[in-house]
């Protein structure tokens, strides 16, 4: 269930859910693709000057950001579902959304 | 499916979600760390080849994502494509399958 337009818990459950479909997409291919291409050094090479391209750059990056808003939406569901309500509870999904900038900032640097 | 499997689901989803929630944190710190100067394959296999640990920790992640996303993509496709009953259950026990198998080929692709 997503819930009423505008409010931020719906934002956040839109973000939870398409970031889990979409990283659901991608694992089957890193998976493949970790397999496939570490068995030789010179073939996961390859496949590291193919992910320099800067689209390639750019969608890992979406994909790491993804990630931590999934992580950060996800513990936010646990802390709703599974401690008792507070009112800071209320800032949990800002918190998990400054989480995934602050994750994509990071990983950014380092590219 | 009746609503004792409903709420079995229901709790593998949490539990999962709570490995996962530890597995995510590492990796992301992980991959955040290793970018710095360039990934390698030399740099990848050193820190893994015969690395019980992290042997043991990719292991559990790929186990746990390979239950977490099935079911979670469960409840997506019955609220927006209206897909529910056993084809459903059965393509997503496939996806599981596939997770782990997939997954598990890389895990000891880094470690062996």
């Amino acid at each position: 269930m997503i819930g009423p337009a505008g409010h931020t818990g719906t934002w956040a459950a839109w973000v939870h859910r398409v970031s889990g479909i979409l990283l659901t997409l991608f694992l089957p291919v890193h998976f493949y693709a970790l397999g496939s291409t570490l068995e030789s050094a010179a073939a996961f090479d390859a496949l590291l000057v193919w992910t320099r391209h800067p689209l390639i750059k750019f969608s890992e990056w979406g994909i790491v950001v993804m990630l931590a808003a999934h992580l950060g939406g996800g513990l936010r569901v646990l802390a709703l579902e599974f401690l008792p309500w507070r009112d800071w509870q209320k800032g949990l999904a800002a918190a998990a959304a400054a989480f995934a900038l602050v994750v994509g900032l990071a990983f950014a640097l380092g590219l | 499916m009746n609503a004792r499997a409903q709420t079995l689901l229901w709790a593998v989803q949490r539990a999962s979600a709570a490995v996962l929630g530890v597995c995510v944190a590492v990796h992301l710190a992980t991959m955040v760390y290793a970018i710095r100067g360039g990934l390698s394959a030399a740099e990848i296999l050193s820190r893994t080849q015969g690395s019980a640990g992290w042997f043991a920790f990719y292991s559990t992640f790929v186990l746990a994502v390979s239950v977490h996303a099935p079911i979670g993509l469960r409840s997506v496709l019955a609220e927006w494509l209206g897909w529910h009953g056993r084809g459903r259950d059965a393509a997503l026990l496939a996806l599981a399958m596939l997770l782990a198998v997939l997954g598990m080929r890389a895990v000891f692709g880094v470690f062996l």
